[in-house]
């Protein structure tokens, strides 16, 4: 079978999606899901060093051997993001950042004047940014114009699982880029990745989708399905979509009955 | 003993406190010069003297004041 791997800075990535670690409920559980799902890189947040708390996520996950992708969450101003991704990358050892300025805690929707001023600061101070953005196409040209590594527009608002809410624009921003693109959030089941996958996106990024499932491990490998699932149609070219039937079987040799 | 908020909670030092002193006691991993840990695993961690990152090569000669805010910080769980 043939399988492209996805690079960015560098680094080949085999599996396509990517799994946040936000919502499991316990680090063994994360870990079953991480593995299940087969992704090779995974987001974390920057907080507060918690002594009290069992087991850490940084030896988990290192241990696991998955690369690590820093996130700005709960960021509001660029001030606040540039210094996240400073700390992270003091901590984690790494200039990958999934920079993410959120507008208000209500919609959890990224600021674009917000999350312009801080790619702009970010990529002056040598981070790959991947940049978590709204689904929208002259957005995501910005961005891209800026030095971002790669745009990861939503599909619906964070942790609501309502799936690609604007397919066609989507769809634009991956025709339009000439970064890879990774449908970041919203995804609430395994079509729906399979489905950005044959809109064209590189890759797809989600965690609630798993971490609160029922079966967080089931549902990652399905999730792993869904995404090769995806490329795979998208690489075969589906049919053209008909508003009339077309027979598959010949009429001709149809016997007298 | 001088007062500093780590965290966002009160917290009391010895007089004189480095910041690598202050993270080998939070973190219970004994510190090399260069910040790193002893035991040669990773550590995980970042350092914010109020509101500037202070690079872990800098933890061992830079010292805590008096009303300094200091967040250590590490990799959680996140989208």
């Amino acid at each position: 079978m043939h399988r492209d791997a996805l690079v960015i800075d560098g680094v080949s990535f085999d599996s396509r999606l990517f799994m946040g670690t936000g919502g499991a409920p316990s680090l063994s559980g994360l870990a079953h899901a991480l593995t299940a799902s087969g992704t090779e890189l995974t987001t974390v947040a920057m907080r507060r060093h918690d002594s009290t708390s069992a087991g850490s996520l940084f030896g988990l996950v290192s241990d696991l051997g998955v690369r690590m992708l820093p996130n700005t969450a709960g960021c509001f101003t660029a001030r606040e993001a540039v210094l996240t991704a400073e700390l992270a990358r003091d901590a984690l050892e790494t200039n990958w950042i999934k920079l993410e300025v959120i507008a208000d805690d209500q919609t959890l929707l990224p600021d674009a004047f917000e999350l312009l001023d801080a790619t702009e600061q970010l990529v002056a101070r040598g981070f790959v940014v991947f940049a978590y953005t709204n689904d929208d196409p002259a957005l995501a040209v910005r961005l891209e114009r800026l030095g971002v590594a790669a745009v990861m527009p939503l599909g619906a608002p964070i942790g609501t699982g309502l799936g690609i809410l604007n397919p066609h624009n989507i769809a634009l921003i991956v025709e339009r880029s000439g970064v890879p693109v990774v449908l970041d959030a919203g995804i609430g089941t395994a079509s729906d990745a399979a489905l950005a996958m044959e809109l064209g996106c590189d890759a797809v990024l989600l965690a609630t989708a798993v971490t609160r499932a029922q079966d967080p491990a089931r549902m990652a490998s399905a999730f792993r399905h869904a995404v090769i699932a995806g490329r795979l149609a998208a690489e075969a070219g589906r049919i053209p979509r008909r508003d009339r039937a077309r027979a598959s079987s010949a009429m001709d040799g149809r016997p007298d009955l | 003993m001088i007062d500093i908020t780590l965290n966002g909670r009160p917290h009391g030092l010895p007089e004189t406190c480095t910041v690598a002193e202050l993270v080998a006691e939070v973190t219970g991993r004994p510190l090399r010069a260069d910040g790193r840990a002893v035991d040669g695993g990773g550590l995980g961690i970042a350092v914010a003297r109020n509101a500037e990152v202070v690079p872990r090569s800098r933890w061992v000669d830079t010292a805590v004041a008096e009303g300094d805010s200091l967040e250590i910080l590490g990799a959680a769980q996140g989208g």
